[in-house]
């Protein structure tokens, strides 16, 4: 054994809360890691306040620490467990910046802790540029042309010198933060202000816009033996940061020449650096020569290692990992085929491609434009043997109602040409309405610089589309077109729309039309396997995929009604994240042990759920309805599992169930009866159980109406909308109408449900699981921030806390009420309005909630083994009431994104806007609240507060706060009415002015110029003239990296939690010690 | 696209389209799984007689660059002056393509040559065929085309002979550099290139010349396509090279060289049963821990165990175990079954070129 026998116990840095440039990718190497190092026999420590993480779960890592991955804690966690090695390499940049700062503080030193992989000295050498490009020279290797600069006057000297465009990059930031290209002067000020906010030092770089951009990932072990696992090609040149960007592999413009001149750079970069393990290496190659630069390195695994990862079947985390304890490549194993080396490199016998998903809908008054920093929330991964077939997969995996490349929703674009210069999250679909405007590909070429090839082939796809329209019909289109159209992925519904068949028939029906003719004509998909040697060994690798691209199937299927399937929940996006990919892997971890074959279909890259190693076969394809039923035909499983994958396969269980397929736990009448707005309502009606007064409504009239009857504030959701958010709380007529008029269309067709907005009430959620009906488990938890707040972006505490025993009682009666109704079998969750003892339901989901992981583990009860067991129809015991009286709370606190969405504004609302989540736990209520907020990124402030804390009653909430800051010596300043309220109530602070005001000192400048350390900002939600100076603020409290909070009652218990403990007394404490 | 279909002597039919040429053709069905470099394979003369199935699906996408021949009388971007492969079968033929150093596309260029392609094949169904089965023969035909292909035992043809130089070429000469003999069995241009970089002269010599009889410094064996057992008369020569006691001067071998060399140091050679064509295999330095990513294309290898005294395994492959180079116990004579000149394929052992230099 190789292996430093020294290393008994390894602590490994995860990457906390999920944000955009750095989300699920993480969990999944992370978990890699965990595993490689368990099964050593190594006591692994974990630090990551992510509860609803993989990584964090049960039998994952020894001692798992919910607690902020920063040097003050880690340290804390070093002192105590004492491990003799650290692993920074799977925590993304949080782990490795943490890493780093360990190291400068001399803690590493101080507790003799050996970083296991890439040293310290290396990950410096990539992170800091000037040393960064002294390196590579040493080694004859090409950098971009850039000057490090400290100030924004150097920043400027350096541009002039360089010649625009260049690039601005903050040195040491996650995901591009902080950087963007300048055209001029004006530009490169304002960028280099808000760049010097994150980092003290910034790069300015010559641009090489329209140049390809392609990625090398590289494993070094500790004999300095090299392999390069993967190569990826943006699709988008470069320009578009490459998690904008959609990305092949392998190449597929590249030449051998090209290909292996890249690869040879790569690999003697990783040798020059010292890479023990993985690392990412970025190039950008000109378009008419072999000329080329390195753009950057990532010493660590990354999103891309994880896509490579995924389109290879190589697990780079794994590996990195077993180098980090001393292996060489040529002692480890291939994992897929497990008798060849995993000294090699994978050969694809397909092509991937990862596309971004973005949420910028969410975000009033966001720019849209990609540029070369990060603003997808979540990827996708589409596996196919053509292009044509991955690309179209993926437009449809993206879950934002495409159908693939053509066939789509109507878009409208004003201007072409400029759309496909300035590229914004809808570019793909510009370059179709290109096509369909007859622009050609040299054209699309001149503004895009997007590579020819990928534009032909999109070209063949809307050729091909328009020989299907031109049929007319099902019947008269050939079997030759007919399959050409299915290996270019081609779904069933796009060929039923393209042909026509809607204007007959309703399309679902048409769906089933065009499959029926499909597998008469045998016309089927077959199954391949991803085995990392294009079949040159046999592989029993149960890591799959789906195409036209061929005849035979890789597998021979059992039929032995074993199998249960479990749908994924696709794209990570606003609203559905890691917490069900949690939920999903814990249902075939449970499948699996009570003797199924668990089955999971998926296609998010950046999931554990995805690792072919979680379950016993692994379909990476596509959650439609059309690629679904292909796989239970394939299967044909002893059942479907639809309720932990969240809203994706819920909304597939009525159409699943029509076909006769066997739906496991709840039935699909009672998901629909949940799920549809009438049904629900009348059966609340018949039990008797309240909820807000609702309406769907299709006239302006109606709508005045049903207003006038139930009074403001409403909550308006319209069905169609134009632009903007898609709900809305309106305060009085004038919002409503502007709503209205300016955001969405009302009328028959896209009606607008309206319901009463109950103010100053609590949300309380419920998340069970029931059998055959009857509650086995539950968890009431109660959010802090009022009702208004999206209960995806509230802040939760678990057990309640203020919650009064009969409400809590009234919530237990009504939840077994619907259970025994809706006769749940499985995981359910119950939204409750809360005022005095008033209670009304707000919605109900017959499947996992967000929250699940977050109370499962703080109650240390699995509510989905528990759900699967019930669904497979398993004896369960109901828990002993004692478990749940608890002697510690769990706070869930949510992570925001916004200094990634420029000009976004920070404030929350009734639509969701956060990125991800943390769940500590604490003695009380104020160190679990304490830690969570640390967690994601607030600080405890040092002198000053600024306060802005809205109306009457907000103002009030945040009294008694208020005093408490003065009492602890924090130094206040308030807007206007803020400072007046302040005042009047004795409260000694300092006035600020509004940006619209005259007179000093301006909030935004003290901003500008760090003198504030926390802003509270509470928005009121009515005029004009507040929403544009809260905007400032709060936009500037973000460009500025100042925590900003904008919710009263937070605020208020923020406030109150740091005055009362500070965090050095904050219990240090594991959760398998609660 | 007209329909073809391929024919394998089992009677498996892929039913697929026509690209490129459009005759009929037989030939010996392998499968390379590199995923780029198909200019360089499809003119490495050691897939002289072969039907070439790749099972990277899509092909074509950067079209062809020019076949002109540089100042060196070398071809800048080709491995020799034609395409070799008898045919060519993949997944998903791109008719489109980009790139700034293309001159025509694939198809055109196979069209131009006369060899036929086949594409809409399960490569990967294909591949798996002959992995159970291996290698076999297989005829492409295509639909309207009369020619009958003849049928071929690709076993007993020399095909070291059809490929090899006619007659002595030199490369690069120049007063007081190094000469290098070239036994040509099938050599790829970037043997040559790889050579004339470090600044020697390369005599290039048809495969069975005896090149005893020159003046050289160093000596060099190509590699080459089909059966080494044709090439008798080469391991003669080469067995007079190293049979004598006072030879001190360097030999470097490449493939059919290392496989030439090994028969005249006493070991057998067999077929593998679907052989090696890649460039992701790995090898290991014997008695080492370094590790190589090499370059692939043989169907043969050597058995090492069967090596007469003296001579020693050199590199040893990882995925399978078998024989990837051999040496000698004290002399400065070594070769490796891979293809350290790469082109297609990864340039990780170039530096082998460089230890037989430092030797002359």
């Amino acid at each position: 054994m190789l292996k430093d026998s020294n290393i008994k116990k390894v602590l490994v840095l995860g990457s906390g809360a999920l944000k955009i440039g750095e989300a699920g990718e993480f969990d999944y190497s992370g978990s890699q890691a965990l595993k490689a190092l368990r099964e050593e026999g190594i006591e692994t420590v974990l630090i990551n306040p992510n509860i609803a993480t993989v990584q964090t779960s049960e039998g994952v890592a020894d001692h798992i620490y919910f607690l902020p991955v920063t040097p003050f804690f880690v340290e804390k966690v070093i002192a105590r467990e004492r491990p003799q090695g650290i692993m920074l390499a799977f925590g993304g940049q949080t782990a490795l910046n943490c890493g780093v700062e360990l190291f400068h503080k001399g803690i590493l030193d101080k507790y003799d802790l050996k970083v296991l992989g890439t040293p310290v000295q290396s990950i410096i050498d990539t992170e800091d540029r000037e040393i960064f490009v002294e390196k590579l020279d040493e080694i004859d290797v090409k950098t971009i042309d850039s000057v490090a600069c400290d100030n924004k006057e150097a920043a400027l000297e350096a541009a002039e010198k360089l010649g625009y465009p260049v690039i601005l990059r903050a040195a040491y930031a996650l995901g591009g933060l902080g950087s963007g290209f300048c055209d001029n002067a004006e530009e490169l000020t304002r960028l280099a202000d808000k760049a010097f906010s994150f980092s003290p030092q910034v790069l300015v770089e010559k641009s090489l816009k329209g140049w390809k951009e392609v990625e090398y990932e590289v494993v070094r072990d500790a004999f300095d033996n090299c392999i390069t696992v993967c190569n990826m090609e943006n699709f988008d040149p470069l320009g578009i940061h490459t998690g904008e960007s959609i990305v092949v592999a392998p190449s597929q413009t590249l030449t051998n020449s090209e290909y292996h001149k890249l690869r040879e750079l790569s690999i003697r970069i990783a040798r020059h650096i010292g890479i023990v393990g993985e690392c990412n290496v970025q190039f950008a190659l000109c378009p008419d020569s072999e000329d080329y630069r390195v753009i950057e390195v990532n010493a660590r695994l990354s999103r891309s290692s994880a896509l490579a990862s995924k389109a290879t079947g190589y697990p780079l985390a794994f590996v990195a990992a077993k180098l980090g304890l001393g292996y060489g490549l040529f002692d480890l194993k291939n994992s897929v085929t497990k008798t060849t080396t995993a000294f090699f490199e994978p050969a694809l016998d397909y092509c991937v491609c990862k596309i971004p998903r973005w949420d910028l809908g969410k975000f009033r008054g966001v720019n849209r434009e990609l540029e070369s920093s990060m603003k997808s929330v979540g990827e996708v991964m589409a596996i196919g043997r053509t292009f044509e077939e991955a690309i179209q997969k993926g437009l449809r995996m993206i879950g934002q109602g495409m159908h693939g490349f053509v066939e789509n929703k109507e878009l409208e674009i004003p201007d072409i040409d400029a759309a496909l210069h300035a590229p914004t999250d809808k570019r793909i679909f510009v370059i179709e309405k290109a096509f369909d405007n007859g622009y050609t590909v040299e054209q699309i070429h001149d503004l895009t610089k997007i590579d020819c090839w990928f534009l032909e082939k999109l070209k063949n796809i809307h050729r091909t589309d328009r020989e299907l329209q031109a049929t007319g019909s099902l019947e008269a289109l050939p079997a030759r077109l007919f399959r050409r159209a299915k290996n270019m992925g081609f779904s069933d519904f796009q060929i039923a729309r393209a042909v026509g068949m809607e204007k007959e028939m309703d399309i679902e029906k048409a769906c089933l039309r065009v499959r029926d003719r499909r597998k008469a004509l045998g016309i089927v998909p077959c199954v391949k396997q991803i085995d990392t040697l294009a079949g040159e060994f046999p592989a029993a690798t149960n890591y799959l995929y789906l195409t036209y691209g061929g005849n035979h199937n890789d597998i021979n299927y059992e039929h032995d009604h074993r199998s249960v399937v479990v749908l994924g929940s696709g794209a990570y996006r606003i609203g559905s994240s890691v917490e069900f990919d949690w939920c999903g892997v814990q249902a075939l971890e449970t499948i699996r042990k009570e003797g199924y074959r668990s089955v999971m279909v998926n296609y998010n890259p950046e999931t554990v759920s995805t690792d072919y190693d979680i379950c016993d076969r692994l379909y990476f394809d596509e959650l439609t309805f059309e690629r679904v039923l292909d796989i239970i035909d394939l299967e044909t499983p002893h059942g479907v599992v639809v309720s932990t994958g969240g809203q994706i396969p819920n909304n597939l269980a009525l159409k699943l169930d029509e076909q006769g397929v066997n739906l496991l736990g709840t039935s699909a009448l009672s998901i629909d009866n949940a799920e549809d707005r009438e049904k629900f309502s009348a059966m609340l009606n018949r039990i008797g159980v309240d909820q807000p007064e609702w309406s769907a409504l299709t006239s302006m009239e109606d709508i005045n109406e049903f207003v006038d009857k139930v009074g403001f504030p409403v909550l308006v959701r319209p069905s169609y909308v134009l632009s903007g958010a898609a709900m809305n709380v309106c305060y009085d007529r004038d919002q409503l109408e502007r709503f209205l008029t300016l955001a969405a269309n009302v009328s028959k067709r896209h009606p607008v449900v309206v319901s009463q907005f109950l103010e100053h009430a609590k949300e309380v959620e419920m998340d069970a699981v029931a059998k055959n009906g009857e509650i086995i488990a539950y968890a009431i938890s109660e959010h802090v921030e009022f009702a208004g707040v999206h209960s995806g972006d509230a802040t939760i505490q678990f057990p309640p806390q203020k919650l009064y025993v009969e409400t809590a009682r009234r919530i237990k009666k009504i939840s077994k009420k619907i259970a025994k109704q809706l006769n749940i079998s499985g995981p359910f969750n119950i939204q409750f309005l809360a005022r005095d003892n008033d209670i009304k339901v707000i919605e109900c989901n017959l499947r996992a909630s967000r929250s699940f992981p977050f109370v499962s583990k703080v109650l240390k009860i699995n509510f989905i083994e528990l759900a699967t067991r019930i669904m497979l129809g398993l004896p369960v015991s109901k828990p002993d009431k004692s478990v749940f009286d608890l002697d510690y709370v769990g706070v869930k606190a949510s992570q925001f994104s916004f200094n990634r969405l420029q000009k976004a504004d920070p404030k929350l609302g009734v639509d969701m806007v956060s990125t991800g989540e943390v769940g500590c736990i604490g003695e009380d209520a104020r160190a679990a609240l304490l830690t969570s907020m640390l967690s994601v990124g607030q600080r405890v402030p040092k002198k000053s507060v600024l306060l802005s804390t809205g109306n009457g009653k907000q103002k009030g909430d945040m009294l008694a706060a208020a005093k408490l800051l003065r009492k602890h010596g924090f130094d206040i300043y308030a807007t206007d009415g803020t400072s007046r309220h302040l005042n009047e109530n004795g409260i000694e602070n300092t006035r600020v002015y509004w940006p619209d005001e005259e007179g000093t000192p301006q909030a935004v400048d003290m901003l500008n110029n760090h003198e504030i350390d926390l802003v509270i900002n509470v928005p009121r939600n009515h005029s004009d003239k507040e929403v544009t100076n809260g905007y400032r603020i709060r936009r500037t409290a973000i460009d500025r990296n100042i925590p900003l909070i904008t919710n009263a009652r937070l605020a208020s218990a923020f406030i109150k939690s740091f005055c009362a403990i500070s965090p050095d007394d904050l219990e240090i404490k594991s959760w398998q010690e609660f | 696209m007209k329909k073809a279909t391929l024919v394998l002597d089992d009677g498996t039919r892929f039913e697929g389209e026509s690209f490129g040429y459009e005759g009929n053709v037989a030939g010996e069905v392998v499968f390379n799984t590199a995923m780029t470099g198909y200019p360089e394979s499809l003119t490495d003369p050691s897939y002289a007689g072969q039907l070439m199935t790749l099972t990277y699906p899509l092909v074509g996408n950067y079209g062809v660059p020019s076949d002109e021949k540089g100042a060196d009388g070398i071809a800048p971007f080709m491995e020799s002056d034609r395409i070799y492969a008898s045919g060519l079968i993949v997944g998903d033929y791109s008719e489109v393509f980009s790139h700034w150093n293309a001159r025509e596309s694939l198809s055109d260029w196979l069209r131009r040559e006369k060899v036929p392609g086949i594409t809409g094949i399960d490569t990967r169904h294909l591949t798996q065929v002959l992995r159970e089965h291996g290698v076999m023969m297989g005829k492409i035909i295509v639909e309207g085309a009369s020619e009958q292909p003849a049928d071929i035992d690709y076993n007993s043809i020399n095909y070291v002979d059809l490929v090899s130089v006619p007659e002595i070429v030199t490369y690069g000469a120049g007063e007081g550099r190094k000469r290098v003999v070239l036994v040509d069995c099938g050599a790829k241009n970037n043997i040559v290139r790889c050579l004339l970089n470090r600044g020697v002269e390369v005599v290039r010599v048809p495969w069975n010349y005896d090149f005893n009889t020159l003046q050289f410094d160093g000596l060099f064996l190509s590699n080459g396509p089909g059966n080494p057992e044709a090439c008798s008369e080469a391991v003669d020569n080469i067995r007079k090279f190293i049979s004598n006691p006072e030879e001190k001067r360097p030999l470097m071998g490449i493939c059919m060289g290392n496989q030439l060399l090994a028969k005249a140091a006493g070991a057998t050679i067999y077929k593998l049963k679907y052989g090696h064509r890649s460039h992701n295999q790995p090898v290991r330095m014997e008695g080492t821990d370094r590790c190589f990513i090499t370059s692939q294309n043989h169907g043969f290898a050597v058995d090492p165990s069967t090596l007469e005294e003296g001579w020693k395994p050199y590199f040893t492959n990882m995925n399978d175990g078998s024989n990837e180079g051999i040496c000698h116990e004290s002399k400065p004579w070594f070769s490796s079954q891979f293809h350290p000149e790469a082109s297609g394929g990864p340039v990780d052992t170039e530096f082998l070129f460089d230890e037989f230099i430092n030797l002359l």
